[in-house]
């Protein structure tokens, strides 16, 4: 596929403009990347998309960063990756560099904190809103297999703090096993 | 060399920061606290609020701010650049395997049962954040929910975003900066 000019500037404006957003820990950028790149410009499917979360959360280093070298990287190579992480690291990079000249200032700021507040009411709600959907499309599959793992794994890490690497590696095994299990099934039957 | 060892000690962060978020807290703090007295504690904790404050990972924050402090605007680059230096080695790694490999069946497998639970990794860390707008950032887990604390206004935004992004599927940015600018007003009245 033929890159031009225009797409990697598409590319470096829309990383640029989600990681100026991400507010609130790393995974804020997940409801920014699906509205951004699959539904609007329809880059990359729902499925490829949550692949790439868990790569990337497998992998040591941040999970914004991460993600968006997954995403650059999917869509054009090393220098798509390279154009992604530049798009992502530079928003806080120049953020941080003002206000590390004042920031005593900011952090006594009475507005900053009251339209943060307001902003974290927003994130919640932005994450709710993606996770209703996703959930709805896991559960859409009718695979038994899938609302399992999601339920088990969701009360492993909210109500037990399971480590999040134990809960990937368990249920990365749990799937190869089952798929196993569904393969050696399917070849019972043909016979 | 201070750009050496700039650029070392957040390639070590961005190598051991394993889990992503405030995992990583504890390894950041003794690279630039304990080893290498860029910061002084005080100073560190400073920036987590500030990381709370401002968009971007932490890791990243920590990286600028530090080495702003130190050498400027060189320093706040090569500290940056050292801190994604691992995670674009090993990322790319990964994703040419994904792509070379995702349509084997064990790594099929091991998908099926990584997105679920992506999706419910991302269910957990929304309902943290809820519970941290809801009551004041006095709790981020189910556990020590402070009730006395709960603040109604921030449930109204919460709700009202909420019926905007589902009914309208409105542009998410337009409904964080709505809040904030809600917050502006309700907050500093």
């Amino acid at each position: 596929m033929n890159k031009g000019w225009s797409f990697y500037r598409k590319l470096f404006t829309s990383t640029f403009y989600l990681s100026a957003f991400t507010f609130g820990g790393g995974y804020v950028i997940v409801p920014l990347m699906k509205k951004k790149f699959v539904d609007e410009l329809k880059w990359i499917e729902e499925k490829e998309m949550l692949d790439m979360v868990a790569i990337a959360q497998s992998a040591p280093g941040v999970i914004a960063v991460n993600t968006s070298i997954m995403l650059g990287y999917r869509l054009a190579g090393i220098s798509g990756a390279f154009i992604t992480v530049l798009g992502t690291v530079l928003p806080p990079l120049i953020i941080l560099s003002v206000i590390s000249l004042f920031y005593a200032a900011f952090k006594e700021n009475a507005a900053v904190h009251a339209v943060l507040k307001g902003m974290s009411a927003g994130v919640a709600a932005l994450i709710a809103d993606v996770t209703v959907n996703m959930s709805k499309n896991i559960i859409k599959e009718k695979n038994i297999f899938s609302i399992l793992i999601m339920a088990v794994t969701f009360c492993a890490v909210f109500f037990f703090n399971v480590d999040v690497m134990y809960v990937l590696l368990i249920s990365g095994v749990i799937g190869i096993l089952y798929t196993l299990y569904r393969m050696s099934k399917n070849r019972g039957n043909a016979k | 060399m201070i750009y050496l060892q700039l650029f070392w000690s957040f390639f070590q962060v961005g190598l051991f920061s394993i889990g992503g978020g405030y995992a990583a807290l504890p390894l950041i703090q003794k690279q630039i606290v304990e080893i290498n007295h860029f910061l002084t504690m005080n100073e560190f904790v400073d920036i987590i609020t500030i990381s709370q404050m401002t968009p971007g990972p932490i890791g990243i924050n920590a990286a600028t701010f530090v080495g702003m402090n130190i050498k400027g605007i060189p320093g706040a680059i090569v500290a940056t650049v050292g801190c994604v230096t691992p995670s674009c080695i090993i990322v790319l790694t990964l994703a040419y395997f994904y792509y070379k490999y995702r349509n084997l069946w064990a790594v099929q497998g091991a998908l099926s049962g990584l997105r679920p639970t992506v999706v419910s990794l991302i269910a957990s860390a929304g309902i943290s954040i809820l519970i941290l707008a809801l009551f004041n950032g006095y709790s981020d887990s189910w556990q020590n929910i402070d009730f006395s604390q709960f603040d109604p206004w921030a449930f109204i935004l919460f709700v009202i975003g909420f019926i905007i992004l589902r009914k309208f599927k409105a542009n998410p940015i337009y409904v964080m900066l709505g809040c904030g600018a809600a917050g502006l007003i309700i907050y500093t009245i």
